[in-house]
């Protein structure tokens, strides 16, 4: 039988829309119930990728932006499944990523800290699951930076995360954050996570298994999306 | 029962840009950035442009917004297995767009869908999906863009909106001009006139 429609969503497991030690949210968070809605194709379908979209070495931020040379840094590997509720890979979606090089700088226009840009990193990745749910990426350790909430407030190193998933209704961005960094504990964005179950999804484990000796070092980071019921909707209202 | 959890939504931060659409941000290193064509050359129906703002509560234009579009096609099929009545051959349904950082203008070009189905044999008017992220968005939004043009009476979404000044925050402005058939479509997260957001 064809898959269905999502599981709704646990809001409370995610940060809520106004988070008052996150200073930008206090204005960018709607104050009006959000209207629920039973799902539609308009919600159970979404954009769908396929290979001919990137390039095999667009996971490779050691390589896809050199000019030359290396990035600076810790070389890393970051690899995971993404996986939805019901603990079933989600194959062939897209997964992106961005992040600041080693010394806690953006290639960004709008960024300004006194960091260097670093000419061999472009700091951003893209690739898809296989059929198993997998990907991967080899990248440098992002550095922390200072950013303008509090004064003196850093952001802890931090890759960011886009996945897809099969239908619009999963659509998801995070952030992928290092197992043992003091500043976790210490950062408003992650404290917008409500529980320490929650936040510790967030944390990449250390993962010797995984590293490439006298080359890289991996850590591991699974992503759960939405689950599904196993049913059409149409043939069967009631769900399960 | 053993369910794994839903991993929890960060915001996607002031530089979302660098990884979403790097030539935004201001370099340039895929062959090619995905989300800027969401409709093909080939597609059937009316060529319209989209366009707006997006205002924060204070009513100021949020400059660093990324807004992602999912559409049906002119007879309102959608582009992806589960719809399975198919779309002519490079309409994908999908766009993603960014605002002006100086002005916090977006826009995308696109034709206008058609009506799709709705639960229980009901009909859905014509509108496009879209999801908002920016800094100090903790987890994207979701909400719907329908034509003034349209008959939007028996639409069961907008139907469901108690308050029905409300609706009107979910439907477009259509004006004809140079630049062909374009609708204005403003987004405010906060205020009085908050844009109805969807719990999906």
């Amino acid at each position: 039988m064809k898959p269905a429609e999502y599981y709704m969503r646990d809001r409370l497991h995610h940060p809520p829309a106004k988070s008052e030690n996150y200073k930008t949210s206090i204005t960018r968070s709607p104050q009006y119930a959000l209207l629920s809605l039973e799902q539609s194709l308009s919600e159970i379908t979404g954009p769908v990728f396929s290979h001919n979209d990137i390039d095999p070495l667009d996971n490779d931020l050691l390589k896809n932006y050199g000019h030359g040379g290396d990035p600076v840094g810790e070389r890393i590997i970051v690899h995971g499944r993404v996986l939805d509720e019901n603990d079933r890979p989600v194959p062939n979606t897209l997964v992106e990523i961005w992040q600041a090089n080693a010394g806690g700088r953006y290639r960004h226009k709008k960024d300004t800290y006194l960091a260097p840009i670093d000419p061999n990193f472009g700091g951003c990745g893209r690739t898809m699951t296989d059929a198993d749910g997998y990907y991967y990426f080899r990248t440098v350790k992002p550095g922390a930076y200072p950013w303008r909430n509090w004064v003196n407030n850093w952001r802890p190193a931090h890759i960011h995360f886009s996945i897809f998933g099969a239908g619009f209704a999963q659509r998801l961005i995070t952030q992928l954050y290092f197992e043992g960094d003091p500043l976790i504990a210490e950062c408003p964005i992650m404290q917008t996570v409500p529980d320490a179950e929650a936040i510790e999804q967030l944390v990449a484990k250390l993962d010797m298994n995984a590293s490439v000796p006298l080359d890289s070092i991996a850590y591991r980071f699974d992503i759960v999306l939405r689950g599904r019921r196993s049913t059409l909707f149409e043939n069967r209202l009631e769900g399960n | 029962m053993d369910y794994l959890k839903e991993t929890p939504s960060q915001t996607a931060g002031p530089y979302v840009h660098i990884g979403l659409a790097p030539r935004a941000a201001g370099f340039d290193i895929f062959k090619q950035e995905l989300g800027w064509d969401i409709a093909g050359p080939n597609a059937k129906g009316e060529r319209i442009r989209v366009e707006g703002c997006v205002y924060d509560g204070t009513g100021a234009p949020i400059k660093d917004v990324l807004i992602e579009a999912w559409q049906a096609n002119a007879d309102g099929h959608y582009a992806h297995p589960e719809d399975g009545r198919g779309v002519e051959a490079g309409f994908r349904g999908w766009g993603r767009v960014i605002t002006d950082f100086d002005t916090g203008f977006w826009g995308f070009d696109t034709i206008k869908p058609g009506a799709t189905p709705g639960r229980n044999g009901t009909t859905q008017a014509p509108h496009i999906n879209l999801w908002i992220v920016a800094r100090g968005i903790n987890l994207g939004l979701n909400t719907r863009m329908y034509f003034d043009d349209c008959d939007n009476s028996t639409d069961p979404v907008l139907n469901l909106i108690e308050q029905t000044h409300r609706r009107q925050t979910l439907i477009a402005t259509r004006s004809e001009g140079d630049k062909g058939v374009t609708y204005r479509f403003d987004i405010r997260i906060q205020g009085p006139d908050e844009t109805v957001f969807l719990d999906i």
